[in-house]
């Protein structure tokens, strides 16, 4: 029995398509080029040094003590985080799935898990320091304390776990739903008490989906740069630690070495991750809610828990909206009053920000389209095709998922400042604007193909099979069928990269040349100066943006979305 | 419509084609497909009918070009295809989803083939008009498709497939998502429109009484390979296997040693009686005879051939519906138009008979 025949007409059928042909050949060169051979040099670069193939890199990063402590901080600060993040997280959901709440608390959920999409990564920071640090607000001014170190482990912790418990709420909030109630009604039938239908029905359905929330925030935490290098003080983690072997000690080789082992860290949590936890949640949790659940009513119940939520989020929210009030301030800590402009006309006047806007903004411009689309066609393959080299595309594009930032900017960096394995190959887009896109493209390319494999699950696959069959080769069936049916989802991508683009700073800030100022690397000198007005001003504006492109993200799928179009139909 | 058959039908012939899966449990590969050899004639209509898991799916696909066979070749019209993609197969298939286009029109829906043919606007115009008169759907050219009934969506499903005049027209399961009386309601349809366009179709289903009203002939399927081939009342009233009979319709199984042999009969001996049956096959004495009864050929009377004792007795409108004990075989007979017949009850001993000749002995 040989399967060789249908292979060779498989392949046969293939190069008979030119279009899908050179879509994947590009696709693989792309994927092997700016993802795969970035972490390849790492390793080629950490073991072969100047005598040959050695540990001697290994062993002299080991070596420093700074390193060793990196590693330990890294670790604790993403296991607290991923701990703390999935119980707030858990919490949130239950309230909102499990108990019936006022529309306005709803709300302000909606809020809560809005903001850290659409803001940049280290605004909790900024607010954090403009509140409990040295001359906080309410440390200083409503607490009376004058020396609260707000620096270190308990500020990242805190920024951390607020930034990332919503990923962690909106993750829970699909599983609990999920659940058939009348498992839970079955329990309760049976004369359990609310808390014992909790604890022997809900959370053990559940347990799986928490490993998987908390692993997700783990890996976030630990790949997070921005908020360490905000309000870590002296306190460093790998990230940072990689950064600053590069920018200040000037050691290339070191902090490949050390990228490399930030990059086992994280791979290995997403190996679990992604192949035990997530199996494992979709096997306990496949079932459709039958019908909808009866909501706790019981006010001992509901007003607790209401009260407690509502707070975390009103505080949520303040700590966002101390951005744009402390861009307002004179002087932020001496003079309140009266309420000014002048730091956000400084922001164009005095430290070029216009320059910085466009900059960010253009690049951002054109990487998102180009991420919408490649991931499009990243997912259409994947799902609904059948060739060889799909597994590569598929595996290399979701491995990005679990890459920091800073291990990918630490690849770059060692793998085209001298060109291809230093053989000076395509050094020439090295420090130029392309680099920085395609970097922007491969970070955002993750979120933007699973979202895309999700909504193409969705469609029946005879639908393009039939345009297949009717005639059209695959690049029609792909722009007149497939592309039309997840429009919604494409510009949903196109957003969620443009603003993931324009506040990106991890692996950006190490590869920017000064011939382009970015936002992002702006505030990020800035909050480092202890200039926080003009970095909150600079904050706001980009703030502005995010919303303001999401908002009209919505707007066009209101009005031009195919699928909205559709589901209004099928209501009526 | 004066000449709707613009062009010629176009044969299928299956030269020894297998598949190969690998089975997702176990890693090992196994014949999804084994072996299939068959000609289809221009212009026939056929079946290919199966347990779920025959390969009766696989094979279809591998005729419109989704699946590649991993032994034999197809030909379309004479002319190998194995190579050819999908869209450059002169196929049209109609998916058991209907797999409309949920974002254009009922009439961009019929018109997509067209259009990727280049065909000019107003021939379109006229072309996608009269294949939609055909299937009843005049006037509902702007409707979007989800604002069809299931039958209605079938119809354009149907209309789009055929509207490209492809050689062969193929079906997988199409009307397995619509309900019973819209089911038969449908098959009908699709067979006057066969007929009169003269299309060759390849009709995939699991319902033999839809494989039987519909069709010119029927492959019989299990387990990859061709079980019987041949036209409706030929498998069913010859069977050459007990799962063949069993497939097709009710059936009861008698056995016993074969008593005497004669010209075109032999008589099989069951409970102790020489029961007829008229057959070709050549048999010896003594040998296992096996006796394919359908239950509607069996009368059942106070006196007659062989004693039974009636298990159930239950009143279906139409007919009567019986179990009852011949020895230790449990028979199963559909007794038609019971209001001018005695009926018998749980517990009574009766006799049943058959003609010789609505028997067939395996």
């Amino acid at each position: 029995m040989a399967r060789g025949q249908s292979a060779a007409l498989d392949r046969k059928k293939l190069m008979a398509d030119p279009i899908m042909m050179t879509t994947i050949v590009v696709l693989i060169a792309f994927l092997t080029l700016f993802i795969l051979y970035p972490l390849a040099i790492l390793l080629v670069d950490s073991l072969y040094g100047t005598n040959g193939l050695s540990l001697e890199t290994f062993q002299r990063v080991f070596q420093m003590r700074t390193f060793r402590k990196a590693i330990t901080n890294t670790l604790k600060v993403g296991f607290v985080v991923g701990i703390l993040s999935t119980l707030i997280g858990l919490l949130f959901a239950y309230v909102e799935v499990y108990v019936k709440m006022r529309k306005a608390v709803g709300g302000l959920f909606k809020v809560v898990s809005m903001l850290p999409v659409v803001s940049p990564p280290f605004v909790l920071s900024l607010s954090m320091i403009m509140l409990f640090g040295k001359a906080g607000l309410i440390t200083r001014f409503l607490l009376h304390i004058y020396d609260n170190n707000i620096y270190g482990y308990w500020g990242i912790v805190i920024v951390q776990t607020l930034t990332f418990f919503p990923v962690c709420y909106m993750m829970l909030k699909g599983l609990l739903k999920n659940i058939d109630p009348s498992m839970e009604e079955a329990s309760r039938d049976m004369g359990a008490s609310r808390w014992r239908v909790f604890t022997t029905v809900t959370f053990p359905l559940l347990l799986p989906g928490l490993g998987n929330a908390f692993l997700v925030t783990f890996i976030e935490s630990i790949a997070d740069f921005a908020n360490p290098m905000i309000i870590g003080g002296s306190y460093d983690t790998l990230a940072t630690t990689i950064y600053l072997q590069i920018t200040g000690a000037m050691d290339k080789q070191g902090a490949a070495a050390m990228a490399v082992v930030l990059l086992c860290i994280t791979l290995a949590m997403f190996a679990v991750q992604k192949y035990y936890l997530e199996r494992k949640t979709a096997a306990t949790l496949t079932g459709k809610a039958s019908r909808a659940r009866m909501l706790i009513e019981d006010k001992s119940v509901t007003v607790p828990l209401t009260i407690l939520c509502s707070l975390a989020a009103c505080f949520v929210i303040m700590m966002y909206i101390c951005v744009p009030i402390g861009a307002l301030f004179p002087t932020w800590g001496y003079k309140f009053t009266p309420l000014t402009f002048k730091w956000f006309s400084q922001v164009f006047t005095k430290y070029r920000g216009l320059k910085a806007f466009k900059d960010s903004f253009v690049l951002s411009l054109i990487a998102s389209p180009i991420t919408a689309l490649l991931s499009m066609i990243i997912s259409y393959l994947v799902v609904k095709r059948k060739f060889k080299a799909k597994g590569f595309i598929e595996a290399v594009s979701i491995l990005a998922m679990a890459v920091p930032g800073t291990v990918l900017g630490v690849g770059y960096i060692r793998g085209f400042a001298n060109g291809l394995f230093h053989t000076g190959v395509l050094s020439g887009i090295y420090g130029t604007g392309l680099i920085l896109v395609i970097v922007f493209v491969v970070r955002s390319l993750p979120t933007g193909t699973r979202s895309g494999i999700s909504a193409l699950r969705q469609i029946d696959k005879s639908i393009e099979e039939s345009a297949y069959d009717m005639g059209a080769d695959s690049l029609k069936v792909f722009t007149s069928v497939t592309l039309p049916l997840i429009k919604d989802s494409f510009l949903s991508g196109l957003v969620t990269a443009f603003v993931r683009s324009i506040t990106a700073i991890s692996a950006i800030i190490l590869l920017v040349t000064p011939s382009y100022l970015l936002i992002t690397v702006q505030i990020n000198e800035f909050a480092e100066k202890g200039a926080y007005s003009i970095a909150c001003a600079f904050a706001t504006i980009l703030i502005l943006i995010t919303y303001g492109s999401v908002v009209l993200m919505n707007v066009v799928i209101k009005y031009f979305g195919t699928s909205r179009k559709l589901k209004i139909k099928e209501a009526k | 419509m004066a000449d709707t058959r613009v062009k010629q039908p176009k044969g299928v012939k299956l030269d020894h084609i297998s598949k190969i899966y690998k089975d997702p449990k176990t890693g090992k590969d196994f014949y999804a497909v084994h072996d299939v050899d068959l000609t289809i004639e221009p212009g026939t209509f056929v079946t290919l009918l199966g347990p779920s898991g025959c390969g009766k799916t696989t094979t279809l696909r591998m005729i419109a070009g989704f699946e590649s066979p991993d032994e034999g070749e197809i030909y379309l019209g004479g002319e190998p295809i194995n190579a050819l993609t999908p869209n450059k197969r002169d196929t049209a298939m109609v998916f058991q989803s209907y797999a409309l286009f949920p974002h254009y029109n009922v009439f961009d829906n019929v018109a997509y083939g067209l259009r990727l043919r280049k065909v000019p606007k107003d021939e379109i115009k006229r072309r996608v008009t009269d294949i939609l008169a055909l299937v009843e759907l005049s006037g509902m050219e702007q409707r979007m498709t989800n604002q069809l009934s299931g039958g209605q969506q079938q119809r354009v499903a149907l209309a789009r497939a055929l509207v490209v005049e492809p050689g062969v027209l193929l079906f997988d399961e199409p009307l397995s998502n619509l309900d019973a009386k819209l089911r038969v309601q449908m098959r009908t349809e699709i067979r006057r429109i066969q007929q009169k366009l003269g299309i060759t179709a390849i009709y995939v289903t699991h319902d033999q009484s839809e494989a039987m009203s519909i069709s010119d002939n029927i492959i019989l399927m299990k387990g990859g390979v061709i079980a019987q081939m041949g036209s409706p009342m030929e498998i069913y009233y010859h069977p050459n296997s007990e799962f063949v009979a069993d497939f097709i319709g009710e059936c009861n199984f008698l056995k016993g040693p074969v008593s005497s042999v004669g010209a075109g009969e032999a008589t099989v001996k069951i409970a102790g009686v020489d029961v007829p049956v008229a057959t070709d096959k050549r048999v010896s004495l003594g040998e296992e005879g096996e006796i394919v009864l359908r239950p509607e050929a069996i009368t059942i009377a106070d006196r007659g051939m062989l004693p039974c004792r009636v298990e159930l007795s239950c009143f279906m409108g139409s007919y009567q519906n019986y179990h009852v004990r011949v020895g230790d075989t449990l028979v199963k007979i559909t007794d038609n138009c019971p209001i001018n017949k005695e009926i018998f009850d749980v517990g009574d001993n009766a006799y049943i008979s058959f003609d010789k000749n609505c028997a067939h002995l395996l």
